[in-house]
């Protein structure tokens, strides 16, 4: 029994110590909003939160999260106004929308490390994350917008 | 002018109260359209259909027969329906129809979603079928004042009774409504009068798509489901020959391991179990006939063939005599490699298969298909599969496809369970239906003055539609491999096009834009190989032989000169253009690019103008351009499928590479107002991309690029 955190609540999943973290959200917790793309770190349509970090939970054996936070793209907010949400939909960025928890979630890690990125920060922290409908100039301006919605509810 | 509608009682079909009681309206249209008659003459189920219901409080739900994979339909298409309803937006809401011949559309006569056709074929309909139920909707109310219907008007969701301001909404009309004849005649909107059409309405997927609450078929749960995973031969044709599967089935939550058509599936309580359990599959395989073929046999297949005369598909004077006799001439061959789709959400579908039906939960863009798929499968009655279309984690043409369906059919029908079957990023791209490589070459003739006065191409291809749609392949002529190149609108008086059908074994299948997507790479690319032979301006030669392209014309000028064609630009940077129309919309693109040292290119910033006729949502319009031009971009830079042993070489991401954040250019995109038709959207943003990049290259290094993708390793400085 693996005793996990997930996006603040406990659970304990009853399941081999090596299945990727992934497959455990996804089969066992049923929370499919972290999808599957690749299953080799190379697309980040998978990525979740471990302990703040943006990881691929597609290659991260679950027994590694074990007393660790986990935060998926459900646990972000729990009424979409998370100011990177927020500034998604301003922006209208989703296309097909399969990548976007995992932009969102690589995106609210920079975020979180970098209030008011660069572009240069951005193209660093979301290049691991391929969109095929080809969305990342609206990315790019909703990280821009969500750092601006951030300051102004900090400057609150 | 108003636009009258008739609609006879023999085609248009009232359905009755419906669910919740409200008004329901099932709309079947005559075909008028010859080409759609010709393509579906044999069957009965052509008529376009599409689905409004209003429930008593007053909401509006419109059923989507297209698939939603990014292009925006599950907002444009309840626009249509909303804008002549003078429905309340708020109150609109969009699902996903069942199979069912009442949704099958035009071109193909088949419900699909394809050929960036979503709005084209439902512009009139679906506003008919606002129209119509608005028109039902102020009748109930005007019995209900017992006034006349003429003195009623509508405004966002109400009916308006104009001299005594008295108001009723559709929601309380919904049930009067629904006990009325339907009217013969309906008036359609002018275009100067729409308030929802032509606007930036926030799209209505978008919520979902944020939160991680959207569901797209890789997260279809059914009480009870497996999933499964299938080991397929990695050559293409080959067949299982013996397998052990005993070591399989030690593996903790693996449940079946049964053998169907496409290979060995491994059934297990989650991806990952199925996933160990493939990989201790003992299997030997017979590799078939292709277990020698690789790309450079299909090139010399290729070259091969275009030694032949092909099909003519164009003839315009006589192209060989007076190239002959040009004061110049110039020749080409362009190469164009196989390309995988790489939708992100891997291939899926999920089934259910019991004795007296069979239900499938499928992100496609085949509901006919999947339909025709499953029966074939189960020997079910068609009406007894129900075909549940879930969101598509992007689509390309990959997903009318049916070799998920049939997987998760077979399986479910083998083990008697709900079964969910998942591909791999490896099995996705190892077996896709490929955009096809083909092989071109090309000539043209110049006079003394520097202008083409001759062109011929000669296409080596193979044929997407004989597989797909055989009945629309006559005398040989697959219009997919030759659109785009059969319909070069420069003002050249000879000119010949011929076609060469060449199989390789090698599965190919639609492909966003498809032939557009090569036939604008190869003839916009030689276009400016005259142009810079003629000592000509490559932007100043197509507009001098667009005289009779007036919409290809201005979509160029107005590319040309909000990217500032002639003017000065940073050192090292350079510019490109090409023009293409497909799908009924004309795109211009001007691509700036820098190439570093090492060959690398670096294309800084797109600039992008589009006449798609009347536009729905010019945000929807904005974005499929910048889609189209990443797709398009990651295509010509990265893209290229290649073959060794039978089997595809590439593999996942790392091998079959996306552009990504760092490599993305700036695109602006600027619509050219029309009062024209609605043309496509989804696929013509990617056609001009490739050309309007090599032709940038060329400008930068001097090197022509004829064969795709755009490599470094060619450009480098020496």
């Amino acid at each position: 029994m693996a005793k996990l955190t997930i996006n603040r609540k406990e659970y304990s999943v009853d399941v081999d110590p090596d299945t990727p973290l992934l497959w455990v959200l996804r089969n066992t917790l049923s929370m499919t909003g972290t999808k599957f793309g690749c299953g080799m770190a190379q697309c980040g349509a998978c990525t979740v939160h471990v302990e703040g970090e943006a990881v691929r939970s597609c290659i991260l054996p679950v027994s590694f999260v074990e007393g660790k936070n986990v935060l998926t793209i459900e646990g972000l907010s729990p009424d979409s106004s998370h100011p990177l949400q927020q500034a998604w939909i301003a922006e209208e960025v989703p296309q097909c929308g399969y990548c976007q928890s995992g932009q969102i979630m690589s995106a609210a890690a920079l975020l979180a490390q970098k209030p008011t990125p660069t572009d240069v920060d951005i193209d660093g922290a979301m290049s691991g994350n391929i969109c095929r409908c080809g969305t990342y100039q609206r990315i790019r301006r909703a990280i821009h917008r969500a750092a601006q919605i951030q300051a102004e509810r900090s400057g609150k | 002018m108003n636009e009258i509608i008739k609609i006879s009682r023999r085609t248009f079909l009232k359905t009755g109260a419906a669910i919740g009681g409200g008004l329901a309206l099932g709309f079947t249209f005559p075909l008028t359209n010859s080409e759609a008659e010709a393509a579906t003459k044999k069957s009965a189920l052509f008529a376009p259909n599409a689905w409004l219901r209003i429930s008593t409080d007053g909401k509006v739900t419109v059923m989507l027969h297209k698939s939603e994979m990014g292009q925006g339909i599950m907002t444009s298409l309840p626009m249509l329906v909303a804008e002549e309803l003078d429905a309340d937006w708020t109150k609109v809401r969009a699902e996903f129809a069942p199979a069912d011949p009442a949704y099958v559309s035009l071109p193909m006569g088949e419900q699909m979603t394809g050929g960036s056709s979503a709005i084209r074929r439902s512009w009139e309909m679906l506003r008919k079928a606002g129209a119509t139920a608005r028109q039902m909707l102020i009748a109930a109310a005007a019995q209900t004042w017992d006034v006349a219907a003429d003195t009623c008007r509508t405004e966002n969701g109400e009916v308006i009774h104009q001299s005594s301001g008295r108001r009723l909404s559709y929601g309380a009309l919904a049930s009067k409504a629904a006990k009325l004849p339907v009217p013969t005649e309906v008036t359609l909107k002018e275009a100067k009068d729409f308030r929802i059409l032509g606007t930036k309405v926030a799209r209505l997927d978008t919520p979902a798509k944020v939160n991680g609450s959207a569901v797209f078929g890789i997260d279809v749960q059914v009480p009870d489901m497996l999933i499964a995973r299938v080991l397929r031969c990695p050559v293409f044709g080959g067949k299982v020959a013996r397998f052990d599967a005993t070591k399989a089935k030690t593996i903790p939550g693996v449940r079946h391991v049964v053998q169907i058509e496409s290979g060995i599936a491994v059934v297990a309580n989650g991806y990952w179990p199925a996933k160990l359990g493939l990989e201790a599959l003992d299997v030997q395989w017979d590799e078939g006939a292709l277990a020698e073929l690789s790309s450079s046999n299909i090139t010399a297949m290729y070259k091969q063939s275009a030694e032949q005369a092909g099909l003519v598909v164009r003839s315009d004077g006589e192209a060989t005599r007076t190239l002959e006799g040009a004061a110049k001439k110039l020749e080409a061959v362009y190469e164009v490699p196989y390309l995988a789709h790489a939708t992100m959400e891997p291939m899926n579908c999920t089934a259910h298969v019991r004795k007296d039906g069979c239900d499938i939960w499928v992100p496609t863009q085949g509901q006919t298909r999947t339909q025709q798929t499953a029966a074939k499968i189960t020997g079910l009655r068609p009406e007894a599969i129900k075909v549940h279309t879930t969101l598509l984690g992007g689509g390309f043409g990959r997903r009318y496809e049916q070799d998920f369906v049939a997987d998760a059919v077979q399986i479910s029908q083998a083990i008697g369970k709900p079964v969910k079957v998942m591909w791999s990023r490896e099995d996705d791209m190892q077996h896709d239906f490929y955009r096809p490589a083909t092989y071109n070459r090309l000539a043209a003739g110049l006079d003394a003055q520097g202008m083409p006065i001759a062109w011929t191409h000669r296409i080596v291809s193979p044929s997407i539609m004989s597989r797909l749609w055989p009945h629309l392949v006559q005398n040989g002529k697959d219009f997919t491999s030759i659109e785009g190149a059969a319909n070069v609108p420069y003002a050249i008086p000879h000119s010949q096009v011929d076609y060469v059908m060449k199989e390789t074994g090698i599965p190919v299948g639609l492909w966003r834009s498809v032939g557009s997507s090569q036939n604008a790479f190869i003839t916009e690319c030689f276009l400016d190989e005259i142009a810079v032979t003629g000592g000509k301006d490559p932007y100043e030669l197509r507009r001098q032989l667009l005289t009779n392209a007036a919409r290809h014309k201005a979509v160029l000028e107005l590319a040309a000169s909000k990217a500032g064609w002639g003017q000065p630009l940073p050192e090292g940077r350079f510019r490109g253009i090409a023009v293409h129309e497909s799908f009924g919309s004309y795109v211009a693109e001007v691509a700036e690019v820098a190439v570093a040292s090492d060959g690398n290119v670096r294309v800084h910033r797109v600039v992008c103008a589009v006449d798609c006729g009347m536009v729905v949502n010019p945000n929807t319009v904005e974005a499929q351009m910048e889609g189209a031009i990443v797709y398009g971009l990651t295509a010509a830079l990265k893209g290229a499928i290649t073959i060794g042993k039978g089997r595809v070489q590439q593999s996942n991401f790392h091998d079959y590479q996306m552009l990504r954040m760092n490599e993305m250019p700036v695109i602006e995109v600027h619509i050219l107002p029309s009062a024209e038709a609605p043309g496509g959207v989804g696929e013509p943003g990617v056609p001009p991309l490739a050309p309007a990049v090599a032709n940038a290259v060329f400008a930068a290094t001097g090197k022509r690029i004829r064969q795709l993708p755009i490599r470094a390793e060619e450009l480098k400085k020496s």
